[in-house]
C-alpha cells in the first residue's frame, strides 16, 4: 500500500520496539500463572459442560472441587475422573452435576490420564478445524460478496429467539456482521450461565446454546443470500477464555477481546485480566478468530482529539499481547472510533487522518472503525448526517471492520427499522466512493498529513514514558483513559493461581503447538 | 393560546412518523399503514415511503395532519433547576460566598449499568459540549466512581467522604431495569436513616425530574443537562438548608 502520510517508519518501528519491551515482563508474569477461569476454559475444551440444578454450571462446580490444588492444573483432575469412572464425557458431566466430588477420586495411573487427555485434545482440535474450514470454504465459496469494510451490526432483545428474528432481517438487509451484545450484568459473573436464554438486560447473555442457536440461524441466511455472515460475541469480562473456548466450538467469527479493557472500564484485576486474555487469544488464534480490540472507550472517556495517541498506543499493546498468543496480524481487528465534538472546526479532516494513519501503521489488520457515540443527541436528522460523515471516512481510508451507526444512538437499542435505515446509509455512501480511496492524495504538509505525524509522535513520546514506569505501575498511576487501578485490587483477583511445578495443562501444550508458541 | 404542529402554514397540524409493521412490504401493508395513521387520528393520511426489512416486516414513513391542539398556556413544566443556571465561575463564587466551604460530590452508574458516558459528561473535568464537568469545578470536590458500583457501596463511600450530594446515572432502561435499582437505592437510605443527609439526584437520557421525584430523589436530570444544571441544583439546596437551620 502506497503512503499517503508519508509517516515516518523509524517512528513506528520505535513504538513497536517499546510495545515489545513494555509487554515483555507482563508476559513473564502471565506465563507463571493460572486463574479460575482459564482452568475452566480448559475444562470447556475437554468437554465439560451442562449445570447442576441451581443452574450452576458443571466447570464450575469441578473448580470449586478442587480449591487449593488448581496449581495442578484442574483438567487432571476430570481426565482422572474419566479414567476412574470409565464414564463418557456426557456421562461424567451428568454426574458431577448430580453431586459427584471428583477431587475424592486419588490420582491414578498417569499414562492412562495422558492417553484420555490425548483423546480429548484430539476431538477438540478436530472440531474446532472443521469450524475453520467451513468458514474458509464458505468464504471462498462466496468470495467478493461481502461489503468492504464488512458491515457489523448489533442485536440486543435480551432474548436470543427474537435476537434471531432481529439478526436475521439486518443480514438481509446487507449486514456481513452480527454482534449479540451481552446482558449488562455479564462481564462480572465469574461464570457462564448454562442454555438458551430469554432474559438479558441491554442484550442477551453469552452462552454456548445461544451461540449454537444464532449460528444455525445466520447459516441459513448464507445460504439463502449466498454471502458469509459473521458472528461475534465478547470474549471479555471475568470469563473471558471460557466465552473464547464456546466461540471456538460453535463457530463464531469475531470476538471482542482487549488486553486492558477489563481492568480500566471494567475494574477488573489487572493480573487476572492479564493472564486471561493470554489463554482466550491463543484459543481465539487456534479458531481463526477475528478479534476486535476495545480502544474506542478511551475516546467515550476522554477527548478524541486530545487523547489520539492514547488509542494508538492501546493499538500497539494490543498487537504486541495478540502476537504472544500466536494471532497473526490478519486476526487483529484493532480498534478506533469516530467520536470528535461535531463543532469541532475541521474535525472531519482530523477523523480522515487518523483512520488513514491506523490503516497505514497496521495495513494486514482488518481494523474495527467504531460510530459517533458521545456526540449523538435525539436528533435523528442530524445523527443520519453524522453517520454519513463517519462511513465517508471509513471507506475512503479502507477500514476493514465497520461498526453502523445508528441514527437512534442516544434513544434506544436499535430498532429494526434504525438498523435498515443506517445499513442504506452505508450502502449508498460506499457505493457511491468505492474507488475513492485509490484516486486521493494528501497535500503534503497540510492538516490530514500534519495532524497524522503530530499523533504519531504523541504516540511514541507516551509509550516512553510507559516503558520507563512499566505497564502495571502506568496503569496504577491513572496514565490510561485517566483510570487508576491498584495492581491488588479489582475484581477476580482472588481467582489467580500460580502455577505450580506439576501444573498439567496439555490443551494449552496443543494450543501452543499449533500456534507455534514456545511452550 | 391553542397550538397545532406547524408544517408550512399556522394550525395546518402536520407531522411526520415512521414505524415499523410486522406484515410483508405491499400494497397491502402500505394500506394497513395508511389506515393505521388515520385511526390515530390524522387526517389525510399518506404514506411517502415503504420498503421491506425482511419478509415478515415492512418500514414506512408517513405525513397526517391533526385538529388536535394544545392550550400552550395551560403547559407546566416541572424542572428541578428553574430559569438561573449557574456558570461553573458563578458557581464557585456562590459557593465561596454562601457556603464558605467546599460541596462534596459523589457519583456512579450503579447497579450493573455499565454506561458512564453520562456521569462522565457530567463530572470529568473535561465535561460535555464545552461545559466542564463537576471535577473542574475549584469549589467541588468531585468524586466520580464509574460503573456498575453496589448500591451499598456507594452510600458506603459517600458516607466516608461526607457527602453533600449523591448523584446516579441510569442509561440502560430497558424493561424498566433502572426503576427498580433506583428504587432499592432510596429504600437503601431509608433503612440505614441516611436520606436526609444527602441530597440525592438521578440522571439519564431517559430520566426526567418528574419520575425521579415520585421515586423518592430529590431531582431527576434527563437529555440537554450538563454540569452546570446539576451544580446550580446541589448549590440552591444547599444554600436553602443552611438558611432554614
Amino acid at each position: 500500500m502506497e503512503s499517503k502520510l508519508a509517516l515516518s517508519q523509524e517512528r513506528i518501528d520505535r513504538a513497536r520496539e517499546l510495545a515489545r519491551h513494555i509487554v515483555s515482563p507482563v508476559q513473564d508474569f502471565i506465563d507463571e500463572h493460572t486463574t479460575l477461569t482459564v482452568e475452566r476454559a480448559t475444562l470447556r475444551l475437554a468437554g465439560a459442560d451442562g449445570a447442576d440444578q441451581d443452574g450452576v454450571p458443571v466447570p464450575n462446580l469441578v473448580v470449586d472441587q478442587l480449591k487449593g490444588k488448581l496449581e495442578d492444573g484442574a483438567v487432571v483432575y476430570y481426565l482422572n475422573a474419566l479414567v476412574k469412572t470409565g464414564e463418557t464425557v456426557d456421562g461424567l458431566n451428568r454426574k458431577i452435576a448430580q453431586g459427584l466430588k471428583i477431587v475424592d477420586l486419588p490420582l491414578g495411573d498417569r499414562s492412562a490420564i495422558d492417553r484420555k487427555a490425548q483423546e480429548l485434545v484430539r476431538t477438540f482440535g478436530e472440531r474446532v478445524k472443521r469450524n475453520r474450514g467451513h468458514r474458509e470454504a464458505k468464504l471462498k465459496q462466496f468470495e467478493g460478496r461481502n461489503s468492504s469494510p464488512l458491515l457489523y451490526v448489533i442485536v440486543a432483545t435480551g432474548n436470543i429467539h427474537e435476537d434471531v428474528k432481529q439478526a436475521q432481517a439486518a443480514a438481509g438487509q446487507g449486514a456481513d456482521v452480527i454482534a449479540v451484545i451481552r446482558t449488562t450484568a455479564q462481564s462480572l459473573l465469574d461464570y457462564v450461565p448454562y442454555g438458551a436464554t430469554t432474559e438479558g438486560f441491554g442484550g442477551t447473555y453469552a452462552t454456548q446454546e445461544n451461540f449454537r442457536i444464532m449460528r444455525a440461524a445466520l447459516d441459513e441466511v448464507v445460504e439463502r443470500e449466498q454471502r458469509y455472515i459473521y458472528l461475534t460475541n465478547y470474549a471479555s469480562g471475568l470469563c473471558m477464555p471460557e466465552i473464547a473456548a464456546m466461540g471456538a466450538m460453535e463457530r463464531l467469527d469475531m470476538m471482542l477481546n482487549d488486553s486492558m479493557y477489563g481492568i480500566l472500564f471494567r475494574d477488573i484485576n489487572m493480573y487476572r485480566t492479564f493472564v486471561d486474555q493470554k489463554f482466550s487469544r491463543m484459543i481465539n488464534a487456534f479458531a481463526g478468530v477475528i478479534i476486535n480490540t476495545g480502544e474506542d472507550n478511551y475516546l467515550t472517556t476522554s477527548d478524541a482529539v486530545e487523547k489520539a495517541y492514547t488509542v494508538l498506543a492501546s493499538q500497539f499493546l494490543n498487537e504486541r499481547f495478540a502476537y504472544e498468543a500466536g494471532l497473526p496480524a490478519r486476526l487483529m481487528g484493532l480498534g478506533h472510533a469516530f467520536e470528535m465534538n461535531p463543532t469541532i472546526k475541521n474535525g472531519f479532516l482530523f477523523e480522515l487522518a487518523q483512520a488513514q494513519m491506523a490503516r497505514e501503521i497496521f495495513p494486514e489488520a482488518p481494523l474495527k472503525y467504531m460510530p459517533p457515540t458521545k456526540f449523538m443527541t435525539g436528533d435523528i436528522f442530524k445523527g443520519q448526517v453524522q453517520d454519513a460523515m463517519f462511513n465517508f471516512v471509513s471507506k475512503a481510508t479502507n477500514q476493514g471492520i465497520h461498526l453502523l451507526g445508528m441514527l437512534t444512538e442516544a434513544i434506544h437499542t436499535p430498532f429494526m427499522m434504525d438498523r435498515s435505515i443506517s445499513l442504506e446509509n452505508a450502502k449508498y455512501v460506499f457505493n457511491n466512493i468505492e474507488d475513492l480511496s485509490s484516486e486521493i492524495e494528501f497535500k503534503k504538509d497540510g492538516l490530514i498529513v500534519e495532524r497524522a505525524h503530530q499523533v504519531l509522535e504523541e504516540t511514541v513520546a507516551f509509550m516512553e514514558t510507559i516503558d520507563k514506569v512499566g505497564l502495571m505501575p502506568a496503569i496504577e498511576q491513572g496514565q490510561f483513559a485517566d483510570i487508576k487501578r491498584p495492581r491488588d485490587m479489582g475484581k477476580g483477583l482472588d481467582g489467580l493461581v500460580k502455577k505450580g511445578p506439576e501444573y498439567y495443562n496439555p490443551f494449552e501444550a496443543y494450543l501452543k503447538n499449533e500456534l507455534g508458541l514456545k511452550a | 393560546m391553542i397550538v397545532r404542529p406547524y408544517g408550512d402554514t399556522l394550525d395546518d397540524g402536520a407531522v411526520q412518523l415512521s414505524f415499523t409493521l410486522p406484515v410483508p412490504d405491499g400494497p397491502r401493508g402500505r394500506e394497513a399503514a395508511r389506515l393505521f395513521v388515520e385511526k390515530l387520528g390524522f387526517k389525510h393520511a399518506e404514506i411517502v415511503h415503504s420498503q421491506p426489512l425482511s419478509e415478515g416486516f415492512s418500514f414506512y414513513v408517513a405525513y397526517g395532519k391533526t385538529e388536535l391542539g394544545i392550550d400552550f398556556d395551560a403547559v407546566q413544566v416541572e424542572e428541578a433547576t428553574g430559569e438561573q443556571v449557574y456558570s461553573m465561575y458563578e458557581a464557585c463564587d456562590v459557593i465561596k460566598e454562601k457556603l464558605g466551604r467546599k460541596v462534596v460530590v459523589v457519583g456512579a452508574c450503579t447497579g450493573f449499568d455499565a454506561h458512564t458516558v453520562g456521569i462522565d459528561a457530567i463530572m470529568n473535568m473535561k465535561g460535555y459540549n464545552h461545559h466542564y464537568g463537576l471535577e473542574r469545578y475549584s469549589e467541588i470536590e468531585a468524586h466520580n466512581l464509574g460503573a456498575q458500583v453496589p448500591n451499598e457501596k456507594l452510600i458506603d463511600y459517600a458516607l466516608k467522604v461526607n457527602a453533600d450530594a449523591i448523584l446516579i446515572s441510569q442509561i440502560v432502561t430497558q424493561k424498566d431495569v433502572h426503576i427498580q435499582n433506583m428504587t432499592e437505592f432510596i429504600e437503601l437510605l431509608q433503612a440505614r436513616g441516611l436520606r436526609e443527609k444527602f441530597i440525592v439526584c438521578v440522571g439519564g437520557s431517559r430520566i426526567g425530574n418528574k419520575l425521579a421525584v415520585e421515586l423518592g430523589y430529590d431531582a431527576g436530570f434527563g437529555k440537554g443537562t450538563y454540569a452546570d444544571h446539576v451544580a446550580t441544583y446541589i448549590i440552591d439546596r444547599l444554600i436553602e438548608r443552611k438558611s432554614a437551620r
